[in-house]
């Protein structure tokens, strides 16, 4: 019986240790490590294309052909992201049209909190083209360390399955041709950014 | 022994659990209260589906006093009781809303947002959120009275998170008590005013 509350113990303590899916993680910084995260598919996704993703339903960041990916934590219930949903589709714009760019850096949005129809009043509210994906229960969300939102990731593969950020921010911004510029520049995709 | 054993492993629970997740919005940056995982519900139901709805009449944001009686025979009323303001899943909540009157309006229905709080938060807590498109009302006087009547009155003073749908008849049609730490699901809600205009 003893070593059985023993063992219960030293479980719930690895469980507590930070790095545990079950415990409080702090935000990725730049040149930390992206968490491992699943993203999912919908049937009748854009996504899959302008991800290019293949194979099953549910893939990673590191799975989307892209070097760089810009990761937007938001939720439909923020104000702040309601306020900021123009400005993003205004970079999603920019970066569409960028001949250097389009192929090579990525933008996707995750709704944390947010379930699949929560997710879709957001994307028709704002009229959002590029893919979004839920969190219904905040999985994502813990893995990334609770971010506040809107929160931006600017991360990419190190060419061994695993996804290094290189920016890491809270907030909107102002000028998304400027923050295209230093995630450009920070991504090293374009040196002095993208002109 | 056996105790501190026991305690050691409900501490250990709780900080394995961690805390809840509330994806709170940086556009209320540090003003918000975390008051840690609460009882999820903390109140017993006085009504049910198929009750005619208690009348009530509360004070208003907007300066004059919202009945319930007003939307009879003219539309569909949903009631959002959130807990409190300045906490995170509370300020997290009315702003879907918020974005979603088209929907609300699919079904005919009106929203109305209570809490037991007083005027003047209510007026620095919702200017966070933009300007509401529906009415909120304040339950503060006597406190917490039309939250009592429908039994959603939490032993602190403050509401439980509940969505009740009153059809244009004024009957309760839908009552929602959810863990007062978790924000409830747009979809569940759309679905139960879907079932209203089936009916």
């Amino acid at each position: 019986m003893k070593h059985r509350i023993t063992g219960i113990i030293i479980g719930l303590m690895i469980c507590a240790l930070p790095g545990s899916s079950y415990s409080e993680s702090k935000i990725p910084q730049a040149g930390d490590e992206f968490p491992s995260i699943s993203l999912a598919l919908s049937e009748t996704s854009i996504s899959r294309e302008y991800l290019g993703v293949t194979g099953s339903k549910l893939f990673k960041i590191s799975d989307i052909k892209a070097d760089a990916v810009i990761i937007q934590i938001f939720s439909m219930y923020c104000p702040h992201c309601q306020k900021e949903a123009p400005n993003v589709n205004r970079l999603f714009e920019k970066l569409s049209q960028h001949p250097d760019l389009k192929d090579k850096i990525k933008l996707i949005g995750i709704g944390t909190g947010n379930s699949a129809y929560e997710v879709a009043v957001f994307q028709k509210k704002y009229q959002i083209q590029f893919p979004l994906f839920e969190d219904p229960d905040f999985t994502i969300h813990n893995r990334v360390g609770e971010a506040r939102t809107p929160y931006f990731f600017g991360v990419k593969s190190d060419g061994a399955k695993k996804t290094k950020v290189f920016f890491s921010k809270l907030g909107g911004f102002d000028d998304p041709e400027r923050f295209l510029n230093e995630i450009a520049s920070l991504s090293g995709i374009k040196k002095g950014g993208a002109k | 022994m056996r105790k501190i054993i026991r305690v050691g492993i409900v501490g250990l629970v709780i900080l394995a659990w961690g805390s809840p997740g509330f994806g709170l919005s940086d556009v209320f940056k540090d003003t918000v209260f975390n008051p840690g995982i609460l009882k999820p519900v903390d109140s017993v139901l006085k009504v049910k589906a198929g009750d005619p709805a208690p009348e009530f009449e509360l004070p208003s944001l907007s300066g004059k006093p919202v009945s319930l009686s007003r939307f009879k025979g003219v539309k569909n009323v949903v009631i959002s009781f959130v807990p409190a303001a300045w906490t995170p899943v509370c300020s997290d909540q009315w702003p879907g809303y918020n974005i979603s009157k088209e929907l609300f309006e699919e079904h005919d229905a009106v929203l109305l947002g209570i809490t037991t709080d007083n005027i003047p938060t209510l007026y620095s807590w919702t200017k966070q959120m933009g300007d509401l498109w529906f009415p909120v009302l304040s339950d503060f006087w006597p406190h917490g009275a039309v939250a009592d009547r429908f039994g959603v009155l939490r032993s602190d003073g403050t509401a439980d998170r509940a969505v009740i749908i009153i059809d244009k008849n004024q009957v309760i049609r839908y009552i929602h008590v959810s863990d007062i730490n978790r924000r409830p699901d747009l979809g569940l809600l759309m679905q139960e005013l879907e079932k209203l205009d089936k009916k």
